[in-house]
């Protein structure tokens, strides 16, 4: 019995979940929206980092950098791969992203947003008081957001959560996660690493954003995760490694992961923290500053 | 004849039960089901019960994720693990987006005897009862840890339950009914209140039996939900009997003194007292002794009420 209402809520979102009955049976992999071809995904990519500019520049604070880097991913599924309905957020046989890295919020709301999962215009209350465009993803107050992060290293463990009731209930739904590079430094990517390994979820596919920083400096100055695709190797996961701004070559990667059985996947993403723009490019600056209102200015004119 | 089960026994057989009634039950353990008891379940249904390792931290996670996909999940280890070790991960999993996850978890407090102060569970209530959109709850025995368990599968939202490691009197009969968020008076009298929960409980009524005796009229109040807190019977207690003591198997900041001291100051300041675990880590031994080193015993008890009667008929005069 939840005693104490959360300031603002209106009703929670799980608590009129759909029933999952466990005799539920498979239900057809059939794409609700149309998948953008490669050049409109393309223009979306852009679309959705001016979004990022844009609401980070609007709040004057967020985390534009390693929203940057993981655009095209982020791109790829939810204009082209996840089975999902912006109309309807719980449908039980969604397939699931999960954002492990929470402070890329800002682009999962442009994705959930131009996908048609709130209006357009509420981006712009990004960090507001009450606002739904929480400063890191919250499940309990976000349509389509599948968890509430911030505190990193906690989504891989949720994902296998949910891959193992799509186990048990007979669904073939298919769980996505992003992890960022830094976020590997936790402990508990490696506990649930071994699980999802040990459990074989096969349909469970973690994408690390290989961005090479984090707060602190880059990656092998501050913790070294290197061999990054041998650690996940050894644990017992099909690697991939992509160029993760390459559009082509990430879905090539998704759909290889559909074809391999037994065992949880994982694609290692290369990437660029502030992917384009060019002052934000490989800037830690720009990790948890947002861009003044000339750097803003600057950044969309780089992306029209 | 005097009956005794542990309430982590209790936890194993219901478990089963609610595992026979529901499909949608699935329960997860840190390599510890031998001693939470919930082997009981995995050998029923093994498909159902998923071993973690030991890696609590993701089973936290992993519990989330199943409950955010529509199961009611029960995950159980060390009380000293559930709460220590996951805060971070309870907090942002399962309390904020108040999730249906069940964390029982067994050998709460200094009765874990010799393990030492490792597995000592002191801080755990005071731990839980922090989070926003958490219930609470202390069974007394294992009738009241069965219903709780039962209330807790069929009530939507995070829960911890703290069970214990020995083997504990029975003190309520099989057709007790445990409700949510409700005191039970497990006894009347006007001289003083002793609000107990848990394994305190069997004693609290031992040193009221002692104290009648030698005419003392103590009510004993067992508070099983600790979140939320039953304020009504709190505040008639202090009106009615003018002197409350509180007893916890707990340290005695964040739990039931706290809890129950807050609603006393605010509603109806009467003098109070709290026999709890002490501000130190404790030694190995056994439970009895590490008890005693605490003052946790029915004499420990009646020595409190009385003291506190005296400071009661002082504040009176």
């Amino acid at each position: 019995m939840p005693s104490g209402k959360r300031r603002v809520n209106k009703a929670n979102p799980l608590a009129s979940a759909p029933k999952v009955s466990a005799e539920a049976t498979s239900s057809k992999r059939v794409a609700l929206a149309k998948p953008l071809s490669m050049e409109e995904m393309k223009q979306m990519a852009k679309k959705l980092r001016r979004h990022i500019i844009t609401m980070t520049a609007k709040a004057s604070s967020g985390h534009p950098g390693g929203s940057l880097s993981s655009v095209e991913i982020v791109t790829a599924l939810f204009f082209n791969l996840l089975r999902h309905d912006p109309k309807n957020p719980r449908w039980p046989d969604r397939d699931r992203f999960v954002l492990s890295k929470g402070h890329a919020a800002p682009l999962l709301y442009s994705a959930l947003a131009e996908t048609g999962y709130f209006p357009l215009e509420e981006l712009l209350t990004l960090r507001q008081l009450d606002s739904r465009m929480q400063g890191h993803t919250d499940m309990a107050t976000t349509p389509g957001v599948e968890m509430s992060s911030g505190a990193l290293g906690q989504g891989l463990s949720f994902s296998i959560g949910i891959a193992l009731a799509a186990r048990l209930d007979r669904r073939d739904y298919r769980v996505y996660v992003l992890l960022g590079d830094g976020e590997c430094d936790e402990g508990q990517v490696w506990e649930a690493a071994m699980a999802a390994a040990h459990y074989k979820m096969d349909n469970l596919v973690a994408i690390v954003d290989r961005n090479r920083q984090q707060i602190d400096g880059w990656t092998y100055e501050v913790m070294d995760t290197e061999p990054m695709a041998e650690k996940w190797r050894s644990f017992g996961w099909h690697v991939i490694e992509v160029d993760g701004h390459d559009l082509a070559q990430i879905l090539a990667a998704f759909d290889e992961t559909k074809r391999i059985k037994g065992k949880p996947k994982a694609i290692i993403a290369r990437t660029t923290k502030g992917k384009g723009v060019s002052f934000m490019e490989n800037n830690l600056d720009f990790h948890g500053k947002a861009p003044t209102p000339e750097e803003a200015e600057q950044a969309l004119k780089e992306l029209e | 004849m005097t009956l005794e089960m542990s309430t982590r026994e209790a936890y194993g057989h219901v478990l089963v039960e609610l595992g026979k009634e529901t499909e949608n039950i699935v329960v997860l353990d840190a390599d510890l089901a031998r001693s939470t008891m919930t082997r009981l379940f995995a050998d029923e249904f093994p498909q159902r019960f998923f071993d973690c390792g030991i890696a609590e931290q993701n089973m936290i996670g992993i519990a989330a994720g199943l409950a955010a996909s529509g199961k009611t999940v029960f995950a159980s280890t060390f009380a000293v693990f559930a709460a220590a070790r996951c805060y971070d991960q309870v907090r942002m999993s399962i309390a904020q987006p108040r999730q249906n996850v069940k964390i029982v978890a067994s050998h709460g407090g200094v009765t874990v005897g010799e393990d030492g102060f490792s597995h000592h569970s002191i801080e755990d209530l005071a731990l839980f009862c922090s989070f926003p959109n958490f219930t609470v709850i202390v069974p007394a025995d294992a009738v009241e840890t069965t219903q709780a368990v039962r209330v807790a599968a069929n009530t939507h939202g995070p829960f911890y339950i703290r069970l214990g490691r020995p083997k504990t009197t029975i003190i309520y009969p099989e057709n007790y009914r445990f409700v949510l968020g409700k005191a039970v008076k497990m006894r009347g009298g006007q001289d003083a209140t002793v609000i107990a929960c848990g394994l305190m409980v069997a004693k609290a009524l031992q040193a009221a039996d002692n104290l009648a005796r030698q005419g003392i009229e103590c009510r004993v109040i067992n508070m099983p939900t600790l979140k939320p807190l039953d304020a009504e019977a709190i505040v008639e207690a202090a009106k009615e009997t003018d002197a409350i003591l509180t007893v916890e198997e707990h340290l005695q900041h964040g739990g039931l003194g706290s809890r129950v001291a807050q609603v006393v100051a605010k509603r109806h300041p009467v003098p109070m007292s709290f026999l709890a675990i002490k501000d130190f880590y404790s030694s190995s031994g056994k439970p009895e002794q590490l008890l005693e080193v605490h003052g946790l015993t029915v004499e420990g008890i009646e020595r409190e009420v009385r003291a506190l009667i005296s400071r009661k008929n002082q504040a009176l005069t």
